[in-house]
């Protein structure tokens, strides 16, 4: 399916292919960290709970704050009453654990067997006292990264409706336990008020690690842009207050249901920009958000030109080469975006799902890089077939192939350099700052091979290539 | 709905692909949902396989669900058989695909008659079985098709090969340490001047499975697969089969022993005494260690086993007997095996369990209070916590379980790596003594690991607050590097601003 041939737009084909890519699922080993009083529950079945222990190896870790509802035969085959037992375990993690939020993650088979668990919730919060956030993270509708957009969707309603009055006596009690919790985002960014201008309230979403929100917040700052929350909030009783009216914007591009929620259930004015990924996305987020609030961004442009000749001893390892995205986190847009802008050439960015409305800023910049780069545009493949993609790979022999866990390997052994998508995924990719860290495992594999090259180890396969 | 937190045995169809991409040149089509494919991470990360795990989701997504998989299903079988010509495809739903009860085998027969290869689907339970029971029962339903299907052609095997020889039954992709077991146990046979014939189903080709039937007997070394395979084998064509797990000492010569007699049974005149008493007393190291004062020094030390029914029952023979440790535990995740499991190992232990809750095992750990555990990844970090040694001697596995190096559990080496991981969970023999008697190593506290010493430079609360939430292994760069990025721009306080803007200009 061609959307448009001209030789200056991009080209989407959509494969609807074989494709691997992590079950949503996933987002919970990194939401319960991010939001330190919650409970994730994730209501599947065995395959889910051995994927989280051996494919995501995550498992072990998070014994106190995540755990598997396992479904059996008596729970598919309806025997069992599904309130009855989920109060059952929400009583005990409510006993043992004691969270201030519970989050059920619904997957593939609670689609399956419809279990309403929008229809449960509310009735057994109400029966054991503590809110449950329900969000449908199966594999049926979405992939790997959209697991935490339809996590922060869900949340984006129990998100205050307005600020609460007599907050500053409040703070005076809690002195000493904000004191023992440094990592409260209102001490991290102590703000005097005269510093910021004047603009209506502007709330981020995206599920980042906490120095990168502190880092974002301050580079808002320096414009005199107050940020007034993040969802989410490192703890769920410090979700951000939404008010009609109030602006939001992504800094992830796999989030486009959570931008939906916000603008059309709490009327939010959502900004669409690129994503602060790279010093050239970064600047672009910062502009828009000032564009939108009428204000002249300051420094902006000195500041990206030093970032990026800093980057130069980096740079120069990939200048020239060519970097191929098999499709996993949806990161891959604003990755490609920075790695052409970077030098290198881009043929193919496949990606599991692409709402090109909610990435449209994106987009357009991605278009803008590659003419101002000279370099032909990427041919974006949405749910590709993996496959065909690996034998596009065999013709083209692209320098790096950035791709799942799964493909790793095999193609390491064939001679092609790889690096994971997740890894992406988690490492601190976002910022001004950071933009040497996505250069610094970008580049991993060029400068380990630098090391072997003497060797002569390049293909590890006897046969010519199977794939 | 049963809350987890570890599972100790994975999906049924982890079993199956487990059994089916273990063979050469089959391929799997999972009918399953976007994600539930993640065996070929598993098996391309841990095992870091070369080469493309021969598995394939065929992805429910909504549209498909609509309008009922069949097409798809089919559609990729032939395309399969198309691109790669695999001998045989195998089809296994997941857990959730399962229930929506499709007419799989229905798919199977409509893709057979436009395929090259044979096309199977794997007849397992989801919710019944585990990745054991599913890999054993897969192994059993392949070797049944292609054996009937020789029978019908008359294409069996009448003889028996002339020397005398062994099928190897049981060693798969992501077992635990089955590749460096395999050669040993392929070592082993050799010596013993028995031919193998098949090993199934790593590395083996469906066209050979014929074949089997010319061996004089099969090996089943592991409990958990191959089991349905050799007792299969057993009823049909009248094969012997020996189900000594060769693991330690005794257990090895006691499989060596009916080894012996199955193949004397049949015409051959072996006696593998000698080479048992050699292997024992001057080859393997590990009677040698029984005897030596280190062993000594374990005698009556009180362990705790868990883990799969292989190796939590070899395991707490080896200890009781071989080495004089108290098993105070024995346990198993293997539930449907407990019969087996309470009959190999009562006279060993104290005390048994049967549980696949791993809180059920830690408290258990925790009561008892052993020198030692030998347990799975669980029982390790069960043991980390309460500051407990714990070996690592059962699956789930780990990528600590697939070495490079050559570690085999069972036959005569197996008896060696068995010995040192027993001597290396435990504190050492005279380090023991000398903890007793003097009450520890360190006379002082671990002085500050800082490498700069307290500086002239101001770090200010948020800036101090941020450097705490940097991993501890990097702290120090961070610091060291930021304060040399004041000093030089004469900075005396350090904010958050200082310290991005010292990252950004040295990569601190």
């Amino acid at each position: 399916m061609t959307v448009a041939q001209t030789p200056n737009a991009l080209n989407f084909d959509c494969e609807t292919g074989n494709y691997h890519t992590f079950c949503p699922i996933s987002c919970v080993a990194w939401l319960y960290q991010k939001i330190e009083d919650s409970f994730f529950l994730v209501i599947g079945t065995k395959t889910c709970g051995y994927f989280l222990q051996n494919a995501m190896g995550v498992m072990i870790f998070a014994e106190p704050r995540y755990a598997m509802a396992e479904l059996e035969e008596g729970d598919v085959s309806a025997k069992l009453n599904d309130y009855e037992e989920l109060k059952r375990l929400c009583l005990q993690i409510k006993r043992d654990r004691n969270p201030s939020v519970i989050v059920w993650i619904g997957t593939c088979t609670t689609e399956i067997i419809k279990m309403d668990l929008e229809g449960l919730a509310p009735k057994l919060e109400a029966e054991i006292g503590i809110p449950i956030v329900t969000a449908r993270a199966n594999g049926l509708d979405y992939a790997f990264t959209q697991g935490e957009d339809t996590v922060l969707a869900a949340m984006a309603h129990k998100c205050p409706k307005e600020a609460p009055k007599a907050e500053a006596e409040k703070n005076e009690r809690n002195a000493i336990s904000k004191l023992m919790n440094f990592g409260r985002k209102k001490e991290e960014v102590k703000q005097e008020e005269s510093e910021y201008k004047d603009h209506p309230p502007l709330v981020l979403f995206g599920s980042l690690p906490d120095p990168v929100v502190t880092n974002l917040t301050l580079e808002l700052k320096k414009q005199g842009i107050k940020v007034s929350g993040w969802l989410p909030s490192k703890r769920f009783t410090e979700l951000p207050v939404i008010e009609e009216g109030y602006y939001t914007c992504g800094v992830n591009p796999f989030l486009s249901r959570t931008a939906t929620t916000l603008m059309r259930r709490r009327k939010t004015k959502l900004i669409g920009a690129p994503f602060p990924i790279g010093p050239d996305g970064t600047r672009a987020w910062i502009e828009k958000i000032c564009s939108v609030f009428g204000i002249e961004p300051k420094g902006l442009e000195e500041r990206e030109v030093q970032i990026w000749e800093n980057l130069e001893d980096y740079i120069k390892l990939i200048r020239g080469k060519s970097v191929f995205f098999m499709g996993d986190n949806l990161l891959e847009v604003s990755l490609a975006r920075f790695l052409i802008r970077c030098g290198m050439t881009c043929p193919e960015i496949g990606i599991p799902y692409m709402d090109k409305r909610y990435q449209k800023a994106e987009l357009d910049l991605l278009e803008k890089t590659c003419n101002e780069m000279g370099v032909a545009l990427p041919n974006i493949v949405e749910k590709p077939d993996n496959y065909n993609q690996l034998q596009r790979i065999k013709e083209l022999q692209p320098d790096l192939v950035i791709t799942g866990m799964a493909h790793a390997n095999p193609l390491e052994a064939r001679g092609i350099n790889t690096k994971w998508s997740v890894e992406f995924t988690f490492a601190q990719i976002h910022g001004f700052t950071n933009a040497r860290d996505i250069l610094e495992l970008a580049t991993r594999p060029m400068r380990r091979n630098n090391n072997l090259k003497e060797l002569g180890w390049e293909k590890l396969v006897k046969e010519e290539a199977k794939v | 709905m049963k809350l987890a937190y570890w599972m100790y045995a994975g999906p049924a169809h982890i079993g199956t692909l487990r059994v089916a991409s273990s063979f050469k040149n089959v391929h799997a089509i999972m009918h399953a949902p976007l994600g539930d494919d993640y065996f070929n991470v598993m098996r391309s990360m841990l095992e870091r396989e070369r080469n493309f795990t021969p598995v394939t989701a065929s992805v429910v997504d909504r549209k498909v669900l609509a309008r009922g998989s069949q097409e798809k299903v089919v559609d990729n079988i032939t395309r399969k058989d198309r691109e790669e010509h695999p001998d045989l495809i195998v089809l296994t739903p997941t857990c959730t695909s399962s229930i929506l009860q499709e007419d799989l085998q229905n798919f199977v027969d409509r893709a057979r008659m436009d395929t090259q290869g044979d096309v199977l689907l794997a007849d397992v339970n989801h919710y019944r079985v585990n990745e054991l029971q599913a890999g054993d029962r897969t192994l059993q339903q392949i070797v049944e098709f292609y054996l009937t299907k020789a029978k019908k052609k008359n294409e069996l095997p009448q003889e028996k090969t002339s020397k005398p020889s062994v099928n190897i039954i049981g060693i798969s992709t992501l077992g635990f340490h089955n590749q460096h077991d395999c050669t040993e146990l392929k070592r082993l046979m050799a010596e013993l001047g028995i031919e193998v014939n098949e090993v199934i189903p790593e590395g083996a080709s469906v066209h050979n499975l014929k074949n089997l039937t010319r061996a004089w007997f099969n090996l089943v070394p592991y409990r958990e697969l191959g089991v349905m395979t050799a007792q299969y084998l057993e009823a049909e064509f009248n094969m012997p089969y020996v189900d000594i797990t060769p693991m330690g000492v005794v257990e090895t010569a006691r499989c060596i022993r009916k080894i012996q007699q199955v193949i004397n049974a049949q015409g051959a005149t072996a006696d593998y005494e000698e080479y048992i008493n050699n292997q024992t007393l001057y080859v393997s190291q590990a009677a040698w260690f029984s005897r030596s004062i280190d062993c000594q020094n374990l005698t009556g030390k009180k362990a705790v086993v868990f883990g799969d029914t292989t190796h939590a029952i070899a395991m707490t023979k080896i200890l009781a007997r071989e080495m004089g440790i108290r098993v105070v535990l024995a346990g198993t995740y293997c539930k449907y095996d407990e019969d087996y499991f309470r009959e190999q190992v009562s006279e060993y232990c104290d005390e048994i369990l049967i549980s696949d809750d791993n809180g059920a095992i830690g408290d258990a750990i925790a009561r008892i209070e052993p020198a030692a555990i030998f347990g799975t990844q669980m029982e390790r970090h069960v043991g980390k916590r309460l500051s407990i040694p714990c070996g690592v001697i059962a699956a789930p596995i780990h990528i600590q379980d697939f070495p490079i190096g050559y570690k085999p559990f069972l036959g005569y080496e197996g008896t060696n790596q068995i010995a040192d991981l027993v001597y290396n969970s435990f504190t050492l023999g005279m380090e023991d003594h000398l903890l007793e008697i003097f009450g520890g190593h360190d006379t002082k506290e671990v002085i500050t690991k800082s490498i700069s010493a307290d500086s002239d430079l101001n770090w200010d609360k948020e800036a101090k607050a941020e450097l705490n939430k940097i991993p501890g292994f990097v702290r120090g760069k961070v610091k060291r590097n930021t304060e040399k990025f004041a000093r030089e721009r004469g900075l005396s306080e350090i904010t958050l601003e200082v310290m991005y803007a010292a990252k950004e200009s040295v990569g601190a």
